[in-house]
C-alpha cells in the first residue's frame, strides 16, 4: 500500500513521552485518512463530556493519503479535537506546507495528549522527536515564533505550526497558524493547543511517499491537472482570489452586513477581488503543490502603513503579508460595516500574527457594535466607540482581543458568551456557539440547512450551495430538494477532506471522481465513487454520534431568530426568511435519523457503526 | 540548437511542484528533501525563486572531482554525475559556487541536475510557466576539451569502463 505512511506519532505532554504506532488498516479503508481516521481515534480515545480546555482533551493533527503528493492542492491537514468555542467535535483544516512535511517525516497522524507543566514545543525531525522548552517563545507572535524556532534549531527547511498570544490567552476562537499565514482557523483549536502549554510543532521530514500503482497514479494526476489548467473557475481564483465572491453574494442579497441587518454592503467594491488586486496585491502565493495560487500577498506602503497604528505592528507594516481572502474581508469588513480595505488588511494581518480566526473575530466585534449602536454598551464599557464602519475600532479591538485587554476580554469569549452576558442573546449570529461565515441564508436557503446541521457549528465548507444557487441551476429561494442535496454534499466534502486535498479543487473544474482515481492508484485500494460517498456518510454520522454523546441535541440544529423571523428591508432577498422548518425534517429523513436527530439503528448497521 | 532551463522567479508561486517532479524522476518517490531543484522562499519580500544547476561551461564541480566522476552529456550538455565512479568525497559540493550539487543521504554520493536527459520534469510540472525548457543561443563549446569529456561520458555510460 502507498499514499499512507500508516504510522502515527503519539505524544503525551504530561509525562513527556512519545510513541510511534501502526494505524489499523481497516480504519484506513473505512475512513480514507485525515479527518475520517482522526474522528475514529477521537471516538475511541476521548470522552465527549470532557471540558475542551482541560488536559484531558486530545488534539489530533491528521493528513490524508494524497497529502504531500503532486495531486493539485495536496497541502491540507486537519486538526481534530473538542472545540473550545463550540464544545462540539471540530475538524479545522489548513494548507501551507506543514501537513506535507509531517507526511515526509513519516506520519499520517500526530496525537497530542495531556498538558505540559510549562510552555514547550515539539520538534520532529523524521524519527527524532523532542519536547523542548518554549518559555522564551511564550508571548511571541506567530511570525516571531516561526523565525525564532528556525534559528534556534538551525533547520532552515523546518515547517512550523504554532499559536500566537491569542492561543496562549485562551481566546475562544484562537487558531493554529502554520507558515505564518495559513490557519486551522475555526472553533478554537488554538485555545486547545494553548491549554496544553504547547507553543509550536516544528517538523522537518526527509522521507519519500511511495505509491501502490505509480503509472496509473501519474495518469490520474495529470488528467486532473489538465482539467484545472483550462477551468474558468480555476482561472478566476488565480486572477482575483476568493474575494471575488463578494460581488456574487452582494448581487443576491446574501452578503451579511452590519451583523446581518442587511444583505448588501454598499462598500463591497472596496473589498472585492479587483480592488485587492489593483491596489494592494503584489504576488500570488500557492500552498504546497497548488496549481491555483489563490493566496494574495499584499503590502502596505508609505502613509497607508501608518494608518490605524496599534501597539503591535509587524515590522511597522513595511513587509509583505497575506490576505484578506473572502471570509476575512467579509467578517472584518462588511459584517462590521468597514469599507476601508487597509483597515481590513491590518486587522486580518493582526489575526494571523496573533493567531485568531478572523471570521469569529469580525462577527463577534459586529455583535458588540450592534450592542453599542443600540446603547446596551456605553462608553463606560468600551475604550473607544464601537461604531459600525469604524476602522480604528476594528484594528484596535482585534489587538485588544488577543491580549484580553479591556473590552477585548469580553470579545475573546466569542459572540455567544458575550451576548448572553449582556443579556441580548439575539445578537449572536451563529450555530452551536460558532459564528456564521460570509453567506446570508436568507439569500441562499441551501446555506440555512447547511449551517444548521454542520457538526462543527456554522460552517460554509461542509456544503457550499451558492455555487449552484447563483448560476441559475437551482433557485436560491426554493427549499425543495435542498435538504437531500446538502446531505449528499456533506458526505462528499467529508471524503474530499479526508484525502488531504483542498476543497477548492472542486470549484476549479474537477470532481470527486478525480480524487477517487488518484486515491485508488496511490493506495492500491480499489475505491469507487460510491465508496467515497458511503465513507463520507459514515464519517459524518460518527461525528454526529460523538456530538450527541457530548450532550448536543436537535435543539442545536437551529438558526438565530433573526434569520427565521426578520427579512431584509430591501435588496434582492427583501422580506425572505429561512424556511428551516421545511428543510430540517426532510434532512433528518434523508439522513435516516429520527425526529430528534438521532441516527436510526438501521442506518448505523448500514454504515458499519452499529457496534460502536 | 541547445536548450536550457529558463527560470522566471516573478511567475513562481512557491507551490513546490518542481521539487516533487524532480524527486519523482530521480528517486521514484515524492520526496522534496532529495530534489535537485530547490525553491527559495523570501516571504517578507513576496519572492519565490526556484534554483538549480546552471550547467556551467567550465564547471567547478567537474574540475574539482578527483576521480573524473562528472562528465558532460553530449546531447543536452548537462554535467552529469557518474554514480558508479563517484567515491563520495564531497569535494564537488565545496567547489560549486552556487550550492546546487548535493550529496544523497544513504549512498553519500554526489547528485545534481542532469536535465532529465533532455526532458526536465520540473519544467513540465510547473503550473505557471516559471520554469521553461527553451532553445538557447549556445556559446561555442570548449572544442577539444569538450570532446575529451564527452568521450569519458560515452565510455562510462555506453562502453562501461568499470
Amino acid at each position: 500500500m502507498g499514499g499512507w505512511t500508516r504510522k502515527l506519532l503519539r505524544v503525551n505532554l504530561t509525562h513527556g513521552t512519545h510513541a510511534v504506532e501502526r494505524i489499523p488498516d481497516a480504519w484506513l479503508k473505512e475512513y480514507v485518512g485525515g479527518r475520517g481516521v482522526a474522528d475514529r481515534y477521537l471516538w475511541e480515545e476521548l470522552d465527549p463530556k470532557v471540558e475542551p480546555l482541560s488536559p484531558d482533551n486530545v488534539l489530533i493533527f491528521a493528513t490524508g493519503p494524497l497529502t504531500g503528493t503532486p495531486v493539485s492542492c495536496s497541502a491540507r491537514y486537519m486538526v481534530v479535537t473538542k472545540g473550545a468555542l463550540t464544545g462540539a467535535i471540530t475538524t479545522s483544516n489548513s494548507g501551507g506546507h506543514w501537513g506535507p512535511e509531517l507526511k515526509f517525516a513519516g506520519y499520517d497522524l500526530l496525537i497530542v495528549e495531556g498538558k505540559a507543566p510549562r510552555p514547550v514545543y515539539l520538534a520532529i525531525y523524521d524519527d527524532d522527536i523532542k519536547i523542548l522548552d518554549a518559555r522564551k517563545f511564550w508571548g511571541q507572535t506567530t511570525s516571531q515564533t516561526e523565525d525564532g524556532l528556525r534559528k534556534e534549531l538551525g533547520i532552515p527547511a523546518a515547517r512550523i505550526a504554532c499559536i500566537g498570544p491569542a492561543g496562549e490567552n485562551l481566546v475562544r476562537f484562537a487558531c493554529i497558524i502554520n507558515d505564518k499565514h495559513r490557519a486551522a482557523g475555526r472553533s478554537g483549536v488554538g485555545a486547545v493547543m494553548g491549554s496544553k502549554n504547547l507553543k509550536a510543532v516544528v517538523v522537518r521530514g526527509t522521507r519519500g511517499i511511495p505509491l501502490a500503482r505509480p503509472a496509473e497514479f501519474m495518469q490520474a494526476n495529470w488528467a486532473m491537472r489538465a482539467k484545472m489548467a483550462v477551468s474558468p473557475g480555476r482561472q478566476g481564483f488565480t486572477e482575483l482570489g476568493t474575494a471575488a465572491v463578494i460581488d456574487l453574494t452582494n448581487a443576491f442579497g446574501g452578503c451579511p452586513t452590519r451583523n446581518f441587518e442587511s444583505g448588501q454592503f454598499e462598500h463591497a467594491e472596496n473589498l472585492n477581488g479587483n480592488s485587492i488586486k489593483d491596489t494592494r496585491m503584489v504576488a500570488n502565493k500557492a500552498c504546497f503543490a497548488c496549481t491555483i495560487a489563490c493566496g494574495r500577498v499584499t503590502r502596505l506602503s508609505g502613509e497607508i502603513a501608518d494608518k490605524y497604528l496599534v501597539n503591535m505592528h509587524p515590522r511597522n507594516w513595511r513587509i509583505a503579508g497575506e490576505g484578506p481572502e473572502y471570509e476575512a474581508a467579509w467578517a472584518l469588513g462588511a459584517d462590521c460595516g468597514v469599507g476601508d480595505l487597509d483597515a481590513v488588511i491590518k486587522a486580518n494581518w493582526l489575526c494571523n500574527d496573533l493567531g485568531m480566526d478572523p471570521i469569529s473575530m469580525g462577527a463577534t466585534l459586529a455583535a458588540a457594535m450592534e450592542l453599542y449602536e443600540r446603547k446596551v454598551l456605553t462608553d463606560k464599557d468600551v475604550e473607544l466607540p464601537l461604531r459600525f464602519g469604524s476602522g480604528e475600532a476594528l484594528v484596535r479591538m482585534t489587538e485588544a482581543t488577543a491580549y484580553r485587554e479591556g473590552f477585548g476580554d469580553e470579545l475573546a469569549e466569542g459572540s455567544k458568551r458575550m451576548a448572553d452576558k449582556f443579556d441580548h442573546p439575539e445578537v449572536f449570529m451563529g450555530v452551536k456557539g460558532q459564528e456564521f461565515p460570509a453567506y446570508d441564508p436568507r439569500g441562499f436557503q441551501g446555506m440555512g440547512i447547511a449551517y444548521a446541521t454542520c457538526n462543527r457549528g456554522a460552517c460554509h465548507l461542509r456544503a457550499w450551495t451558492p455555487g449552484m444557487e447563483t448560476t441559475g441551476q437551482v433557485s436560491p429561494h426554493a427549499t425543495e430538494g435542498k435538504a437531500e442535496w446538502v446531505a449528499d454534499e456533506q458526505n462528499r466534502t467529508t471524503s474530499h477532506d479526508s484525502t488531504g486535498i483542498c476543497l477548492f479543487t472542486g470549484a476549479a473544474g474537477t470532481t470527486l471522481d478525480d480524487l477517487v482515481a488518484c486515491t485508488a492508484a496511490a493506495t492500491g485500494i480499489p475505491f469507487t465513487l460510491a465508496d467515497f460517498v458511503h465513507i463520507g456518510e459514515r464519517t459524518w454520522n460518527l461525528e454526529r454520534l460523538w456530538n450527541l454523546r457530548a450532550g448536543l441535541t436537535a435543539r442545536d440544529d437551529n438558526l438565530p431568530q433573526r434569520l427565521l423571523k426578520e427579512g431584509h428591508k430591501d435588496g434582492p432577498a427583501k422580506g425572505v426568511v429561512v424556511r428551516l422548518e421545511e428543510m430540517l425534517p426532510a434532512y433528518y429523513r434523508v439522513r435516516g435519523w429520527d425526529e430528534k436527530g438521532v441516527p436510526s439503528r438501521q442506518k448505523l448497521m448500514e454504515l458499519g457503526l452499529a457496534s460502536l | 540548437m541547445t536548450h536550457s532551463l529558463n527560470i522566471i522567479p516573478d511567475k513562481c508561486t512557491g507551490c513546490m511542484q518542481c521539487e516533487l517532479a524532480c524527486s519523482w524522476v530521480q528517486t521514484g518517490y515524492f520526496q522534496p528533501s532529495r530534489s535537485l531543484i530547490r525553491v527559495n522562499v523570501f516571504d517578507e519580500q513576496a519572492s519565490y525563486a526556484p534554483y538549480t544547476c546552471v550547467q556551467c561551461d567550465e564547471a567547478w564541480c567537474m574540475n574539482a572531482c578527483p576521480v573524473n566522476a562528472i562528465a558532460t552529456d553530449p546531447i543536452t550538455r548537462a554535467k552529469v554525475v557518474l554514480e558508479q565512479v563517484c567515491v563520495g568525497c564531497h569535494l564537488c559540493t565545496i567547489a560549486c559556487p552556487f550550492g546546487t550539487i548535493f550529496t544523497l543521504p544513504g549512498t553519500d554520493k554526489a547528485a545534481k541536475c542532469n536535465l532529465c536527459g533532455g526532458q526536465p520534469a520540473c519544467a513540465v510540472s510547473c503550473p505557471t510557466g516559471a520554469i521553461e525548457w527553451a532553445a538557447a543561443q549556445g556559446s561555442p563549446w570548449f572544442g577539444p576539451w569538450g570532446d575529451r569529456v564527452d568521450g569519458r561520458f560515452l565510455e562510462a555510460t555506453v562502453g562501461g569502463n568499470r
